[in-house]
């Protein structure tokens, strides 16, 4: 161990791990989230045959595919999913719920209040301030932009 | 002059076992290896910090039913784990009358503890001790990396903590196997950060503690039977194997790696190979032992690994130490 520096060991470390198959984990995540896209579509679709408005629906959709992965998270279903999907779920507002349900259920043990009410965001809290941030900066860039 | 390898001249033996497994464990190679399984990895506790705790206890008791003892024979408990404080230990072997060390040497805990009893058993200072530890899955996930429902996706290079517990009873010299020599690894730091690549982390400890052991010894790696790491896991244990063959040493014929031993790493998609205190521990208790005992392995160096890492210290970008304990074990007297 002598003979390299640390720095040659890094690279010589990364060098030799193994590496994910970019090509197949790509192609399971645009086929599930893909998957999940057609969902909404479905759901877009029967609710506008149920004679909803346009409004309701755009609310619907969404709410539904939460609840859903919400569902299957406590069900201990969603993270196998996961595990062959990768980004397909991750990306999609299904990712979105499962990060937040997944710490509601582990913390438990703590308590409602240190437990799961301190801990419910710990995944989608960066999301939800990073998130809030930009749509303000945008708010901001818009209304400059309007001004002329 | 440092003291390096440290001959035991009174050889204490290795007494009696008692290993504890989970789920996945049970399905594994070595399956068969475990006194005591769990199918739903509870073992009848409502959080998972107490199904680790329980674990010990349970190991503790296998052991000591094993070697027909009761509490009051053992002079000293020497247990660690991986959770925040060594909890799972503290919690665990409480209703145990017996005066407790808890150590921290992360998934090398086994060898450390073995270690340190050896050599107070050796002095006679104790007449009879014991070493235990844990880890368990779900208690391990949820303290470094994410809550267990959560469908995050783990790198290739990452292992899985073992769910399972082993103790190990040692008393003065009688019947084999004995623990002839030690050697304490030195905290070693080739600048890895990546928590999810540990088998490349440790890996520099690893080959620290068997230079040096080969260096002072003046053996070669084909004297042994065969050369144990506790859980290097598929990445480490080729680096240890190509490092060390740069330096002139060959471990290749004889090295086997717990963490790679433990499951399936195919069949049970456990990617890099199992991890964690319970990892090494398990498969020296419940598989080297006895295939010593059967005399199928007269002569075995046991080295484990450890990533000595919180993951407040990774967020902060720092790089992971590794630790590795050295243990001779050998069915012979000479």
């Amino acid at each position: 161990m002598t003979n390299m520096d640390d720095a040659a060991y890094k690279k010589y470390a990364a060098k030799r791990a193994a590496k994910s198959n970019l090509a197949a984990d790509c192609a399971k995540a645009f086929f599930v989230g893909g998957l999940i896209c057609c969902i909404g579509q479905g759901l877009h679709d029967i609710y506008t045959w149920l004679g909803m408005s346009e409004d309701n629906v755009k609310a619907l959709v969404p709410m539904t595919l939460v609840f859903l992965a919400a569902l299957l998270t406590g069900l201990n279903v969603f993270d196998n999913i996961a595990k062959f999907a990768g980004a397909g779920t991750l990306v999609p507002i299904t990712g979105f719920s499962n990060a937040v349900v997944s710490p509601a259920l582990d913390t438990k043990a703590e308590g409602f209040i240190l437990g799961v009410g301190a801990k419910i965001f710990t995944i989608a809290g960066p999301v939800i301030l990073y998130g809030t941030l930009a749509s303000v900066i945008y708010g901001v860039i818009k209304y400059i932009v309007g001004l002329f | 002059m440092q003291k390096g390898v440290i001959q035991l001249k009174h050889k204490p033996s290795i007494l009696s076992v008692g290993t504890v497994g989970g789920k996945k464990e049970h399905d594994g190679p070595l399956g068969k290896m475990f006194d005591h399984i769990d199918e739903t990895d509870t073992f009848g506790m409502p959080t998972w910090e107490q199904s680790e705790s329980e674990m010990q206890r349970i190991a503790l008791n296998t052991a000591m039913e094993a070697g027909g003892m009761k509490i009051h024979d053992i002079d000293a408990i020497f247990a660690g784990d991986l959770i925040n404080q060594c909890t799972s230990s503290g919690y665990g072997l409480a209703g145990f009358d017996v005066p407790f060390f808890g150590l921290f040497g992360a998934c090398s805990t086994i060898a450390e503890g073995l270690c340190l009893a050896s050599m107070l058993v050796d002095s006679g200072k104790f007449d009879r001790a014991a070493a235990v530890t844990s880890s368990h899955n779900c208690s391990a996930e949820r303290q470094f990396r994410y809550p267990l429902e959560y469908g995050g996706q783990r790198p290739p290079t990452a292992q899985w903590t073992v769910t399972g517990s082993a103790a190990l009873i040692l008393g003065q010299h009688d019947k084999p196997p004995y623990i002839t020599e030690v050697l304490p690894g030195r905290v070693t730091d080739k600048g890895i950060n990546d928590a999810n690549n540990m088998g490349a982390a440790m890996a520099p400890a690893a080959i620290d503690t068997l230079k040096r052991y080969f260096t002072q010894s003046k053996k070669s790696p084909d004297e042994f039977s065969a050369i144990f790491t506790g859980d290097l896991g598929y990445e480490g244990s080729g680096i240890l194997i190509d490092l060390l063959r740069a330096e002139g040493i060959d471990i290749g014929r004889v090295h086997h790696d717990c963490g790679l031993m433990i499951y399936d790493r195919e069949r049970q998609d456990m990617h890099a190979g199992g991890s964690g205190c319970g990892c090494g521990a398990t498969v020296l208790a419940g598989h080297i032992l006895p295939r010593m005992r059967e005399l199928a392995l007269t002569d075995v160096l046991f080295v484990a690994t450890g990533a000595m890492m919180s993951p407040g210290a990774v967020q902060q970008g720092l790089t992971i130490p590794g630790i590795a304990h050295l243990v001779h074990i050998s069915m012979s007297e000479g």
